[in-house]
């Protein structure tokens, strides 16, 4: 039983840690994870760890909650699943509470203004390069359908005010199709 | 009914926010400042800009920051647990169909279908956060030569350096907020 509670305390210390030290979000915590369960703790196999990473992807949702909940299930089953969640949610939703408080009043500094004012155009660069990197794999895929989607969904959510979450609907079922169609043609050839 | 409506709007934006990182920002907007009047567009820019700056996934720190603007402590509490709820089940579900058939296909052809779509609204948002840098407007002006060219130098630098040095962001974030300052001090 103390065993068993020491694990839950480390399981939880260990994802609060990766998630207070996890900065700009998205797939940076997989190789955090990966150091720390597979090298360290050894609680998952290598193989795991990519399997994880491909379902967090996959899934709706931060990349970071979706793959402590995988860590958490995996290590501890379902409480260990709550307790994962909750060490990774705690750090930022702790640190943004503090900055809220004082928002208004570090908004209206001369200074923290200015630098706001230079950080958006830096957040509006790491945006502009994001787009370009994730788009020239699209690019380099050299097919019709991807480029055509990722085109018309441009014009529908920038010009044409489409919502976007009937944009996703779509692309996700235009993806399955994809995918259940090439997959038949896949093993047509197979024979 | 506040607490319903976060919850809901942060349900959405964690149920449809997929392939991860930035895929969150286009839902954000939409749900906070174009269909709630949650935030301005400056603000809404402010915590993109904090999220960038602090730890933790995008749309965590943006439920945590508006849940409390609109509605305190239980408001960002209510609005977390609705961003990560989505995710607990749907996650639970995959892995359960993971680990008993070892087949993910068709759940990967349905994200691959979604990223040119996902890259595409993010762009959209991204232009949307270029615009309000250069013109201090959410739409672009009549006359276009209002553009402020001090962050249009800041933005031109961070770019060039991410794209040859692949610098972490946490660097250009840095650099363009202390750029800010002594430019704005000086000019």
């Amino acid at each position: 039983m103390k065993e068993k509670s020491k694990k839950f305390v480390k399981l939880f210390l260990s994802t609060f840690q990766l998630s207070a030290c996890t900065f700009g979000g998205g797939f940076v915590i997989i190789p955090l994870m990966r150091k720390k369960f597979v090298e360290e703790l050894h609680w998952i196999e290598e193989q795991e760890m990519l399997d994880f990473t491909a379902i967090a992807q996959s899934s709706p949702g931060a990349i970071a909650v979706n793959a402590s909940i995988l860590v958490g299930y995996r290590v501890a089953g379902f409480p260990g699943a709550l307790l994962t969640v909750l060490g990774t949610v705690l750090p930022p939703l702790l640190i943004i509470s503090v900055i809220s408080l004082f928002y208004a009043a570090f908004r209206d500094n001369v200074f923290v203004n200015m630098a706001m004012t230079g950080m958006l155009a830096g957040v509006a660069a790491v945006i502009c390069d994001v787009v370009i990197t994730m788009g020239k794999g699209i690019v380099k895929q050299k097919r019709v359908l991807p480029l055509a989607v990722l085109l018309l969904s441009f014009v529908a959510v920038r010009f044409l005010d489409v919502n976007i979450i009937l944009v996703i609907l779509i692309c996700g079922v235009i993806g399955a199709l994809d995918t259940i169609l090439r997959g038949r043609k896949a093993k047509g050839e197979e024979k | 009914m506040i607490l319903l409506e976060l919850f809901w709007s942060f349900f959405q934006i964690g149920l449809f926010s997929i392939g991860g990182g930035y895929a969150a920002m286009p839902l954000i907007q939409n749900q906070v400042v174009d269909i709630h009047p949650w935030l301005t567009m400056t603000q809404f820019a402010d915590i993109m800009t904090i999220a960038e700056m602090t730890p933790g996934p995008i749309a965590i720190n943006a439920a945590t920051f508006v849940g409390i603007r609109v509605g305190g402590i239980p408001g960002a509490l209510v609005a977390t647990f609705g961003c990560i709820l989505p995710s607990c089940i749907i996650v639970m579900t995959l892995a359960y169909i993971y680990f008993r058939f070892r087949n993910l296909s068709v759940v990967q052809g349905v994200l691959a279908g979604l990223r040119p779509a996902v890259i595409a609204m993010i762009a959209s948002a991204g232009i949307s956060l270029v615009i309000l840098s250069f013109y201090g407007e959410r739409t672009l002006p009549n006359d276009l030569t209002t553009i402020q060219w001090i962050p249009v130098v800041i933005f031109a630098v961070g770019f060039v350096v991410l794209r040859i040095w692949k610098t972490n962001p946490i660097y250009i974030m840095a650099g363009a907020g202390a750029a800010g300052i002594l430019l704005y001090s000086l000019f």
